[in-house]
C-alpha cells in the first residue's frame, strides 16, 4: 500500500510555477527520498502534502483517501526553518505541539517522559527553550515531530545545522521509526545522505519530476558500464584497441565498456594474457553524479 | 474548536504567567494609591495653619466688641504691643506675620481698604487670599450692622438660578443639570478605556504574530492548524488577558479607594475642611451632592455595561484583527512594518478626537456619521451612549461595526495565512489586496 500518492500535482504562485504536474507514490515503510536544488520546489511540495497551502489540480491520496484537514494528525513535520517558542518551557511546548497534533494531555505527558528519557534530557524539562543550546533545541524539535507518532514523517533537510554526534543520534532514531514501520519523506539536496538512507527517491527540478524510482534501479538506469579492475602484472600490450582506459595507476586500472558481456570478454582476455586479477567491480554512479548529470547546471542557484 | 480551546489557552496563559503581566496587574493600581496618599498629603501639608498677629490699633474692625476673628487656614492672636516694638519680637513670639491695619475710615460707603502684611518671608498666594477673604467677611458685617441688614435678608436677595434641559422628543424624561456633566466624565472614561485596549492589546496580537512569523514555529504549528484558528486563538487569547485585567483593576481599585479613604480619614477631613472654608463660595452645598448621587443612580447602568462590552469586544476584534494581518506582513525587520501600523493607527487616533467632539456635543450630524462608521464607532459609541441617544441609532451601529468586525476578522484571516508564510521580501498595500483574493 502507498502512505501517499501524487497525480498531477501542480502549484503556481502568480506567474512562478513552483510544482509542474509533479507525481509519485510513497511505498509504506520506505524511507523517501525528496531530491532537488535549491528552489526546485521542494518546500512548495511538503505544504501542500501537511495541507498548509492547496494544489491548484491534480490529487493527492494519503493511505488511499484524498487528502483532508484530518489527516496532518499522522503527519509529523520538520520544517527546514527549525522554531520553537523561546520563552516556553521544554515540557509545556511539547506537550502544547503534541495536544494540537490531537494527542490527549495524558498521552502527551505519557510520550513527553519517555523521549525526554531516550534524549537523556530529562533534567530540562522546566527550562526554558532559550536556555537551550541549539543541539538541545534540534532535540526538542525532533520530538515535536515525533510525538503523535505519525504514519508519514516529513524531515526538510533533517541535518543542516546540526553536529555530527547529534545528526548521529537523530540518523539512529529515524532509522529505529523506520524499523517501527514509519514512512519516511526525506527532503534534501545533499546526495551523499540521500544514498545512506533511502530507498525510493523522486528527484523534481523546476517544479518538474525528472526522476523517480528505486535508488538501485536510478543507479541501474545511469550507470556507464564503468568497471574498476585490481591486478597484478602487467596489462596487456595492446589493451586499448579493445576499451577505454579511464584513469590507471600500478595496480588498478578503471575501463569504460559496453555492456555485461563485454565484461565478461573483457575479464576473459585479460586472464587469457596472464594478468592476475585480484578484484574485479562495476561502479555504479553516486546519486550525486546523477543528479549533476541530469540538472546541469541548470538550476536556479 | 477542541484545537482553538488548546491556542486559546496558551496565549492566555503564557501572558497571565508572565512577571511583566503580574507587575503590571498589581503595581498600576498600588501605584495609583500611592499617587493619591501623596496628593492627601501634599494637599493637607498646604493646609497649616499659621499663626498671625493682627493689630488695630484704632479697633477699626472692631474686634474686641464682637469676638474673635476666625478663619480655617490663619490662626489670629491680639497682642496688645505697638507695630515697632513687636516687629523686633514677633518671631520670638512664634509669629509668622503682622497684620496691621492702619487707621483709615470703613462706613457703608467705603469700598476701598487697606491693611499692611509685615514678615520676613514673601507673602504667599494662599496667606494673602485667605486674610483678604477673613477681613472682608469681617467688614461685610460691620457694613451689615450699620446699613442695618441681617443675614436673613441678605439671603433672601440671593437667587439660585437652574438650567433645566428639557428633552422635546422624550418630554417625560426629567433632566437634571448634573446629567450631563456626570454622562461628559462617563463617556470620555469608557472612551479612553477602549482606545488603551485597541492600543495595547492590539500591539500585543501584533508582536505576538511577529514573533511566531521571525522563529519561525508558525510553518509547524499551521501544520497541525488552521491560519485562521491560530489567528482567532491568539485574538481571543489576547483578549481575555486585556478583560482578566480590567476585571481585577476593577476589584483592586475599589477596594483601596475604601482602604486609603479609611486609613487617612483624619487627613482627608482636613484636606475637605480646608477646602470648604478657603472657597466658601465654590463648594457645592448638601442639596447639590445630593442631587449628583441622585443623579449617579439615575443611569440604567445595565444597558451602559452592556453596550460598553459590544462595542468593547466589537471594537477589539476588528482591529486586533488588523493588527494581526499586518503582523503576518511584516519580516523581520519592525521598522518595515511601521508604514503598514500607521493604516491602523491613524483611524483610531482620528476616532479619538472626534470622541472628544462627540462629547461635548453629542448630538451633532458628526457624532451621528461618526458612531455609525465601524473603524470610529468602538470609540465614539461608547462616548455618546450615557447620553441616551436614539435606540434605533445604537442598534445600527453595533449592526454595522459587528458584520465589519467578522468581515475584516475574515480578511485578516486571507491575509494572514499568506503572509505568516512569506519571508525576505518587503509587503506593500497592493500585496495586501493580491493575498486578501488569492486562492489557497
Amino acid at each position: 500500500m502507498n502512505v501517499l500518492e501524487l497525480k498531477d500535482v501542480r502549484k503556481t504562485y502568480q506567474e512562478h510555477v513552483a510544482c509542474n504536474n509533479i507525481s509519485f507514490d510513497i511505498p509504506e515503510g520506505k524511507i523517501f527520498g525528496l531530491l532537488g536544488p535549491n528552489g526546485a520546489g521542494k518546500t512548495s511540495l511538503i505544504r501542500i502534502i501537511t495541507t498548509i497551502t492547496r494544489a491548484d489540480s491534480g490529487s493527492i491520496l494519503f493511505r488511499g483517501e484524498p487528502l483532508n484537514s484530518t489527516h496532518p494528525s499522522q503527519i509529523g513535520y520538520m520544517a527546514e526553518e527549525r522554531g520553537l517558542y523561546k520563552k516556553m518551557k521544554v515540557e509545556e511546548q511539547i506537550t502544547y505541539l503534541a495536544r494540537l497534533k490531537g494527542l490527549t494531555k495524558k498521552e502527551a505527558k505519557k510520550e513527553l517522559g519517555y523521549w525526554l528519557e531516550k534524549f537523556n534530557i530529562q533534567d530540562w524539562r522546566s527550562k526554558k527553550v532559550e536556555e537551550l543550546s541549539k543541539g538541545m533545541q534540534q532535540k526538542i524539535q525532533f520530538i515535536t515531530t515525533v510525538i503523535h507518532k505519525p504514519k508519514l514523517l516529513i524531515l526538510d533537510e533533517p541535518f543542516s545545522g546540526l553536529d555530527p554526534v547529534n545528526a548521529n543520534l537523530i540518523g539512529d532514531e529515524i532509522d529505529e521509526l523506520h524499523k517501527q514501520g514509519t514512512t519516511i519523506l526525506f527532503s534534501t539536496h545533499r546526495m551523499e545522505q540521500v544514498e545512506q538512507i533511502c530507498e525510493h527517491i523522486v528527484l523534481i527540478n523546476k517544479g518538474t519530476n525528472v526522476l523517480s524510482g528505486s535508488v538501485s534501479d536510478i543507479k541501474a538506469q545511469f550507470k556507464e558500464f564503468l568497471f574498476e579492475v585490481s591486478y597484478r602484472g602487467a596489462l596487456p600490450n595492446n589493451i586499448e584497441e579493445h576499451i577505454t582506459i579511464i584513469s590507471q595507476d600500478a595496480s588498478k586500472v578503471v575501463v569504460k565498456l559496453r555492456d555485461v558481456e563485454h565484461a565478461n570478454n573483457f575479464l576473459k582476455y585479460l586472464l587469457h594474457h596472464g594478468t592476475i586479477v585480484t578484484a574485479f567491480n562495476e561502479i555504479l554512479p553516486t546519486l550525486n553524479e546523477i543528479f549533476i548529470k541530469i540538472v546541469g547546471g541548470k538550476s536556479d542557484e | 474548536m477542541n484545537k482553538l480551546w488548546l491556542i486559546i489557552g496558551r496565549e492566555y496563559l503564557s501572558r497571565v504567567k508572565k512577571k511583566t503581566f503580574i507587575l503590571t496587574t498589581i503595581f498600576a493600581p498600588i501605584g495609583f494609591v500611592i499617587f493619591w496618599i501623596a496628593l492627601i498629603f501634599i494637599m493637607s501639608s498646604g493646609a497649616e495653619t499659621k499663626k498671625v498677629a493682627l493689630l488695630d490699633p484704632s479697633n477699626i474692625l472692631k474686634i474686641e466688641e464682637t469676638g474673635k476673628l476666625r478663619d480655617g487656614l490663619i490662626m489670629y492672636n491680639y497682642p496688645k504691643e505697638d507695630l515697632e516694638s513687636l516687629k523686633k519680637t514677633f518671631e520670638e513670639d512664634g509669629f509668622r506675620g503682622i497684620l496691621h491695619i492702619p487707621k483709615q475710615n470703613l462706613d457703608s460707603m467705603t469700598t476701598n481698604f487697606e491693611i499692611e502684611y509685615y514678615s520676613n518671608e514673601s507673602l504667599g498666594m494662599n496667606t494673602e487670599s485667605n486674610i483678604k477673604e477673613g477681613i472682608e467677611q469681617r467688614i461685610k458685617k460691620l457694613k451689615m450692622t450699620q446699613l442695618n441688614v441681617n443675614e436673613l435678608t441678605l439671603s433672601r436677595l440671593e437667587t439660585k438660578i437652574e438650567v433645566l434641559p428639557k428633552n422635546i422628543g422624550a418630554a417625560e424624561k426629567e433632566v437634571s443639570s448634573y446629567r450631563a456633566k456626570i454622562a461628559t466624565i462617563l463617556g470620555y472614561i469608557m472612551m479612553i478605556l477602549i482606545y488603551s485596549v485597541i492600543f495595547i492589546y492590539g500591539n500585543m496580537v501584533m508582536r505576538s504574530v511577529m514573533e511566531e512569523k521571525t522563529n519561525r514555529i508558525v510553518e509547524v504549528l499551521i501544520s497541525s492548524v488552521k491560519p485562521f484558528q491560530l489567528m482567532l486563538g491568539k485574538i481571543i487569547g489576547v483578549g481575555a488577558v486585556g478583560l482578566t485585567q480590567f476585571a481585577i483593576w476593577a476589584i483592586t481599585l475599589p477596594l483601596l479607594y475604601l482602604g486609603v479613604a479609611f486609613v487617612f480619614a483624619g487627613k482627608l477631613q482636613a484636606v475637605q475642611q480646608t477646602l470648604n472654608t478657603s472657597t466658601t463660595s465654590q463648594t457645592p452645598d448638601i442639596g447639590d451632592i445630593g442631587a449628583i448621587w441622585q443623579e449617579l443612580q439615575n443611569f440604567n447602568y445595565t444597558y451602559i455595561v452592556v453596550i460598553f462590552l459590544i462595542f468593547f469586544l466589537a471594537g477589539y476584534l476588528l482591529y486586533a484583527s488588523l493588527f494581526a494581518a499586518v503582523g503576518a506582513a511584516m519580516g523581520d525587520d519592525w521598522g518595515e512594518g511601521q508604514s503598514l501600523t500607521l493604516i491602523i493607527t491613524i483611524p483610531v487616533i482620528i476616532a479619538f478626537y472626534i470622541g472628544f467632539a462627540v462629547v461635548e456635543n453629542p448630538t451633532s450630524t458628526l457624532a451621528v456619521w461618526a458612531s455609525m462608521f465601524p473603524l470610529f464607532s468602538p470609540i465614539v459609541m461608547p462616548a455618546r451612549i450615557v447620553f441616551d441617544p436614539p435606540i434605533i441609532e445604537v442598534v445600527m451601529s453595533i449592526v454595522i461595526l459587528i458584520v465589519t468586525g467578522i468581515f475584516f476578522t475574515w480578511v485578516s484571516g486571507r491575509i494572514y495565512r499568506i503572509g505568516i508564510l512569506m519571508y525576505g521580501k518587503k509587503t506593500t498595500i497592493k500585496d495586501f489586496m493580491k493575498w486578501m483574493f488569492r486562492k489557497d
